[in-house]
Parts: C-alpha cells; sequence; structure tokens
C-alpha cells in the first residue's frame, strides 16, 4: 500500500487524540513519500502519551507541511522520494506498526547503500522545519544539573576533563548537605514556572527525598518492572525461532501495563519509564547507562527547564544472564567505574542540553557528590577558567545563571 | 571566508584523518608517507612469497579517535603509540562503505566485498574469503589459514557460499568461548566472565552450525589438555583474552600462514557504561603488542610476517544527535565509517604515515599482493605504499 491511498479510517487503531490528530491531516499525509510517512507516523501513534513539547512540535510540522503546495512539498522532500523501497515494505502495515517499519527501513537502508542519501535527506528536511516553524525558546533560562560519584571516598583521577574548557572548575566547594540543596533550588524553580513535565529529577539509585513538584524517574523504583522485565525477556529467548531483531520488536510492544506498571496516575510518565528499560541499551543492567540515557531522552523529549541527574554505583560487570537476573541477592558495585562513566555522563548531559532551544541562556552544574570539586558552566561563567575559593553550590549556581 | 554550511562526509573524513595524522606524527615522532615510494618493498626483504605469513587483528569492536589516537586518548593505547606505530606504516584514512555491524562488516573485511548478509543471523558470506582465495589459488591445506574469533557468532566467517568456492576451501575457526564452554561441560561460573558474547545482540548466544574447531582438536592440534586449558583459562580476564592465549598457542603448533584474528571486547561500550569501553581499549591495545611479541619470537613468524591491525569500523560521534556517542555505531556518521590501518613486519616501511583515503575492502587485495593469490572478486584495490 502506498501513502496516496491512505484513508481515515485506516487510523482507527490509533489511540483517540494520535486518530484524531492524524485524521485532521490525512490529505497531506497522501502526498508524502513512503520513506518519510511512517517515520511522522511513528510519532503520530504516540501523540496520546507524549510530553506537552514533544505534542506542540508534532502538531506544528504537521500545520506546516499542510501550507506546503504541491511544489513546496515536492521541493522539501525530494531526496525521501529519491529513496526507493522493497515491495515488501509497501506491503507491510507501516500505518498500524510504524516503529515497526522505520527499523526494517534502516535495515533495508544499510543493505540497498542508501543510507547516506536517506541521512542528507533527513538533515535537509530538520534543517528547512528549523527555519519554518522555530523551535520555542523556554520561559526561562534552563538548568542542568548532574551529580557523579555517589559512594566513593577517594577518587585520583581527573574530573570533568571534557567539561572544563566550556566553564569554570572549582576545587573547594562546601559539600554538606548537597545533594538536598540542588533538590531544593530544582523544587524552588518548579513552584515559580509549574509548567507539567518541565522540571526532572533522575536518580540512577535510590531517590532522595523531594518535593513532588518535580518529575521523579529513579533506577531503585523501578526494580519490579526492571524484574518483570528480565522475566519477560528469558522467556522471549527461549522461544522457539526467536531472534535478536523479534526480541527487540517484541521488547518495543511492551506497555507499561505488561510490566506491572499501569495503576500509576501517570501514563505519559509510565511509558517514559518503560520505554528506557525496552529502547535502551544498557539500561536494564546498568544503572548509570540508565541514568545518562533517561537524562537524554527526558531533555529530548520533554525538554524540561530544570533536569537534575544523580548517577548512582552500578553493579560490576559480570555475564549478561548474571546481570538479567532477579537475582534478590546485593550485586557487588563498582563505585569508582561508576565515576568514570557518570563523568562522561555528565559530559552528555550538558552537550544534550546545549541542543536545546536557548541553549545560550542555559547553565550546568556537575559535582562530585560529598566532595570539593564542580564545574560551572553558564553565560556569566568565563571558558576554562578554576578557582581555589571556597564556595557554595548554592553560589556556583547563581554565578551560572 | 568562514562558511555556515556543513562539512560533506568526505571533508569530515578527510579532516578526521588529517587529525589523526597529526596526533600521530606529534605523538610518535613518525614522517608522513609519499606514494613515490620504492617498489618491491616485499621483494627486497629476501623472504619467498611461499614463506610469508599474515596475521590481521581487527581492533573491535570499533574505537573513537578521542579514545585513541587523539592527544586526550592516547593514555588508554600506550603499546600502539609507544610500541607499535613507530614501527608501522600507519593509514589514517581507511573507509568503510558498509553496513556497520560487527559480523557483516568483518566478513566485508575478508571478502573485499561490501557484504549484506544479516549481521544476527549464523550465514556464511556470499563472495569469496581471503582464506578461499589463499587456500585454492595457493593449494594450501585446511591448517595454513585460521580465524579465531570472539564471538559465537562469527563461525560462518572462515567460508563463503559463493560457488566456485565455499565448503572445505576456507578457514578453520576457533570459538574460544565455544570451546571453553565445551571444556567445562557448559557449567563453571568461575568462567563466565570469559563467555561473554556479542555486545550488539546482548542477550542472546547464537547457535551453532559450520565447521567450528571441535574440543577434542584441543589436544590432537593445540597440545592442550582440558586441564590445562581451564586452569589457564582462570587466570584470563576477559574473552579476548582467552582468543589471544589460542592464537599463541596456534602459532607455535600449528603456524598457519594466514591467520585472522577478532577483537571484541571493546564493544561492551553497546552497554553504555564508559569505564568499561575505556578498559576494553586499554586491553586490546595491550594484547596488540603481545601477539606482535608472540609474532617476532616466534621462529615460524620471525622476520616474515606481515601484521596488519584495523578496526572494522569506528564509533557514533559525540555531535551527531541521531546517536548517543561512544555507545553505538548506528548513525553511519563519517566518525563511524572512517577509521584506521597500522602495518607493521615483513615488507612494511617503518615510522610512515599515509592519509590518503583508501577504503576497507583494500585489504584483501593488498593481503593477495603479499601472499601471493589473486582476490579476483573483491571490490577493492591493492594499497601500493605496501607492495
Amino acid at each position: 500500500m502506498l501513502p496516496s491511498d491512505l484513508k481515515p479510517e485506516q487510523f482507527n487503531g490509533y489511540p483517540p487524540e494520535a486518530r484524531k490528530l492524524v485524521a485532521a491531516h490525512v490529505a497531506v499525509l497522501r502526498r508524502l513519500p513512503l520513506s518519510f510517512l511512517p517515520s511522522l507516523l511513528r510519532e503520530a501513534i504516540e501523540y496520546d502519551f507524549k510530553f506537552p513539547a514533544e505534542r506542540r512540535s508534532l502538531e506544528k510540522e504537521l500545520v506546516n507541511l499542510d501550507s506546503l503546495s504541491s511544489d513546496q512539498l515536492k521541493d522539501w522532500l525530494q531526496g525521501f522520494a529519491q529513496i526507493r523501497i522493497s515491495s515488501q515494505l509497501e506491503r507491510s502495515d507501516w500505518i498500524n506498526a510504524p516503529a515497526q517499519f522505520v527499523e526494517q527501513l534502516s535495515s533495508y537502508l544499510w543493505t540497498t547503500h542508501q543510507l547516506d542519501a536517506f541521512r542528507t535527506a533527513a538533515l535537509a528536511y530538520a534543517e528547512r522545519l528549523r527555519a519554518a516553524v522555530p523551535p520555542e525558546k523556554p520561559p526561562i533560562p534552563r538548568l542542568g544539573i548532574t551529580v557523579i560519584g555517589q559512594g566513593v571516598t577517594v577518587n585520583d583521577a581527573p574530573l570533568f576533563r571534557k567539561l572544563r574548557p566550556h566553564g569554570a572548575y572549582f576545587r573547594a566547594v562546601k559539600p554538606e548537605n548537597g545533594v538536598q540543596l540542588l533538590l531544593n533550588i530544582a523544587a524552588a524553580r518548579a513552584k515559580v514556572h509549574p509548567v507539567p513535565y518541565a522540571h526532572w529529577y533522575i536518580d540512577g539509585g535510590q531517590a532522595a527525598v523531594h518535593d513532588p513538584a518535580l518529575t521523579s524517574v529513579s533506577y531503585h523504583a523501578l526494580e519490579p518492572v526492571r524484574a518483570a522485565l528480565s522475566g519477560r525477556i528469558r522467556a522471549e529467548i527461549d522461544r522457539p525461532g526467536m531472534g535478536p531483531e523479534n526480541l527487540r520488536t517484541v521488547m518495543a510492544q511492551l506497555r507499561p501495563g505488561d510490566l506491572g506498571l499501569a495503576n500509576s496516575s501517570d501514563a505519559v510518565l509510565d511509558r517514559f519509564q518503560v520505554k528506557m528499560l525496552t529502547e535502551g541499551s544498557g539500561t536494564q543492567i546498568f544503572s548509570t547507562t540508565f541514568a545518562q540515557w533517561t537524562a537524554r531522552e527526558a531533555l529530548r523529549r520533554a525538554q524540561p527547564l530544570t533536569l537534575l541527574v544523580r548517577f548512582a554505583p552500578r553493579q560490576r560487570q559480570k555475564p549478561m544472564n548474571e546481570m538479567l537476573s532477579a537475582s534478590h541477592e546485593v550485586s557487588e558495585l563498582d563505585p569508582l567505574g561508576s565515576l568514570v562513566d557518570a563523568d562522561m555522563g555528565a559530559y552528555y548531559n550538558w552537550l544534550n542540553l546545549q541542543r536545546l532551544p536557548g541553549a545560550e541562556q542555559s547553565s550546568f552544574l556537575a559535582w562530585f557528590e560529598g566532595h570539593n570539586e564542580a564545574l560551572a558552566i553558564g553565560p556569566a561563567i568565563p571558558r576554562g577558567t578554576e578557582s581555589n575559593a571556597a564556595t557554595s553550590l548554592e553560589q556556583l549556581l547563581n554565578w551560572a545563571s | 571566508m568562514a562558511s555556515n554550511r556543513e562539512a560533506t562526509p568526505y571533508e569530515l573524513a578527510h579532516q578526521l584523518a588529517w587529525n589523526r595524522r597529526e596526533f600521530i606524527r606529534s605523538a610518535a615522532g613518525v614522517a608522513l608517507g609519499s606514494s613515490l615510494l620504492p617498489s618491491s618493498l616485499l621483494a627486497r626483504t629476501g623472504v619467498p612469497i611461499s614463506k610469508r605469513k599474515v596475521v590481521v587483528i581487527t581492533f573491535g569492536g570499533g574505537a573513537r579517535d578521542q579514545e585513541t589516537f587523539a592527544p586526550e586518548g592516547q593514555e588508554n593505547i600506550p603499546h600502539l603509540m609507544r610500541e607499535l606505530i613507530p614501527q608501522s606504516a600507519f593509514f589514517t584514512q581507511v573507509v568503510n562503505r558498509g553496513i556497520l555491524g560487527h559480523y557483516v562488516a568483518t566478513a566485508s573485511l575478508a571478502t573485499g566485498v561490501y557484504e549484506t548478509i544479516n549481521n544476527f543471523a549464523s550465514l556464511p558470506p556470499e563472495h569469496p574469503t581471503v582464506f578461499e582465495y589463499f587456500r585454492k589459488d595457493l593449494k594450501r591445506p585446511a591448517s595454513d589459514a585460521w580465524v579465531v574469533a570472539p564471538s559465537n557468532g562469527f563461525n560462518r566467517i572462515g567460508e563463503s557460499s559463493h560457488h566456485s568456492y565455499g565448503p572445505g576451501l576456507g578457514a578453520k575457526v576457533i570459538l574460544p568461548k565455544h570451546l571453553l564452554t565445551a571444556a567445562t561441560s557448559g557449567g563453571g561460573t568461575d568462567y563466565e566472565h570469559l563467555l561473554r558474547d556479542s555486545y550488539e545482540t546482548p542477550f542472546y548466544t547464537p547457535e551453532l552450525s559450520g565447521g567450528e574447531f571441535e574440543l577434542q582438536q584441543l589436544g590432537n592440534l593445540l597440545k592442550l589438555s582440558v586441564d590445562d586449558f581451564k586452569a589457564h583459562a582462570l587466570t584470563l580476564s576477559s574473552p579476548d583474552e582467552l582468543s589471544v592465549y589460542i592464537v599463541r598457542q596456534l602459532m607455535r603448533q600449528v603456524a598457519p600462514s594466514l591467520l585472522w584474528i577478532t577483537m571484541h571486547d571493546i564493544d561492551i561500550a553497546h552497554a553504555g557504561a564508559f569505564s568499561l569501553y575505556i578498559d576494553g581499549i586499554r586491553r586490546t591495545d595491550r594484547l596488540c603488542a603481545d601477539i606482535w611479541k608472540t609474532i617476532q619470537s616466534e621462529p615460524e613468524y620471525a622476520g616474515k610476517t606481515t601484521l596488519f591491525i584495523l578496526p572494522d569500523f569506528g564509533r557514533d560521534s559525540d555531535d551527531d544527535s541521531g546517536g548517543n556517542g561512544f555507545q553505538h555505531h548506528r548513525t553511519g556518521d563519517a566518525l563511524s565509517r572512517t577509521t584506521w590501518m597500522m602495518a607493521l613486519g615483513a615488507g612494511v616501511r617503518e615510522g610512515v604515515v599515509f592519509d590518503r583515503p583508501m577504503e576497507s575492502t583494500d585489504l584483501v587485495p593488498t593481503l593477495g599482493s603479499i601472499l601471493g593469490f589473486s582476490a579476483s572478486l573483491s571490490q577493492g584495490k591493492p594499497i601500493p605504499e605496501l607492495l
């Protein structure tokens, strides 16, 4: 089936809000090339479970496509129109399973050496879309905070090496009550700017006491979900004919209810958390990976105004089946390895914060938990500088913002 | 005049190669090479073609410059920087235009053709492998071409499904982890750290089918008792260390003329733990130097062996928002496609850097020129700087 044959009733399997959204734009969807449309539908079918920022950006993208004349649309999407699609892909159920289509398309593009052409087309489209529909500026400058090194008593390796050229490195920060202080600052921002899903606290271990105004995700709180997922993975692996690609598809189709997360009052956050575990690589086994990937996805999708990420020690590397097992034995931890992971994670958190609108006004703080080392980046902070002066975390945030 | 346009993949690859060259020149003190070289370098070594040996190591599964050759990464590869590069011809711009999955990319390296087989299925390459060209053209016995591979998914890498080559003409494949599983009768938690399989599909260990090395050959060919093998394995810390242990035994006991080793520890990066990725790079660096030392100390290899070390591909850039930095190799960006190769040993000019672009498919025809066979179906071209 081709996009030109689309009918509104073919979207009856979509969740209600998504169905309404797609039905309002079916005329333009018919004019889109098949190499492009399922990527858009992959987002649309999730519309009911998307964060407000994602919803707005998808709505604007569809309105923009609707506003283009035939010639303009052809011009915008000419790169995609030149991508050859197999008849097998054409016949697949790309309306109801767009994510699977995109996965198969990716494999097909690699195989047919069309990946570079697709990539060029995608970049060109994204560039034009950014120009036509500029991303929303945040109502206040964003703040990113990353806390690393929980459980490390002595560390000889230099920290924040990748971040130092972009900000100021402080050696004499007062660490007392630091986590609580930073959480209070995040909560205060949430209360002054009470926007849904705009203020996040992600913990790679057990969440500290925090204000409910913060959207909170923690590795520890998801332990039952991780155990349920491990059980599903083990059961699927044992099924005859199950291969890695099939497993990925099965995992991507898991919903909160399948993993015992159906009773929460926040279906959007539930879906997000499950995706972190089913679509992230390594998030099921390493808490440091979970924290980094969840921060990345929260930034990309929810575009928060405040993001506090606290890394915790991950389990020591073991064989995969052991790491996946739902054993109740306490895992041996690797605090120093986790510090290295988190140090890189802090850099990635800053990079991902920089990808959001208003990046030039945003500020960022990375702190070695319980210790005196911190790194601050912000419009008023001189780059590549160092300081031995005694200071507090609060003061650093004031300077950075 | 400054330009705001984005660099093309070609420009990015060139820039990457240039950086790599400058890093290496400044740190290892090597010279910039020219394509105007004295001809017949190998012939001048005096090693007759029938006595030449080649060892290929794939520096897997992919590491980026910032963790290796860039100034901040050089601390992770002290052996390559201080010991191997000064003795090698270093190619800074090896581009892989194929599929960036480890099995299919290694198969492409071994055939000189960008293979399109399913990366996650137990399938042979579709085009003749270097082992088949070598054995068929030169009428070499099965014992003269070997592959030591990390993952059970590599068990079909030794010979292709090509109608003119294929079964019986390829390399013997040793899967050390499979061997260890057999030696320990599938049990023994003491060994599980050595039995980690593919990091791209961490939940799967593929079913084996093909001509993998059998347990009884451990004693017959490698002169290793099961007890000795198990006892030594206990002293090792990773699957690649296990592979190199087998490689040493193979070199001592069988001394194949064509030996291909795929390293894989670095690919733990897929689990997202940066420290484990760095540990993998440091270990691979050390193991490459260990193999080079073995080559130099084994009488069957010393003075007549050319060693090639190259990654199958790189990993994603931090700058590409479509990826997640070091963790994967999914974006197909210039950083993940543009890698390097070093050649050292017999017939190789020492301490030179070449930064002209070449493709990873050029390896097989180059091996053909060195060992005296024709890689007639390969898409690549012999590397003139090595001939």
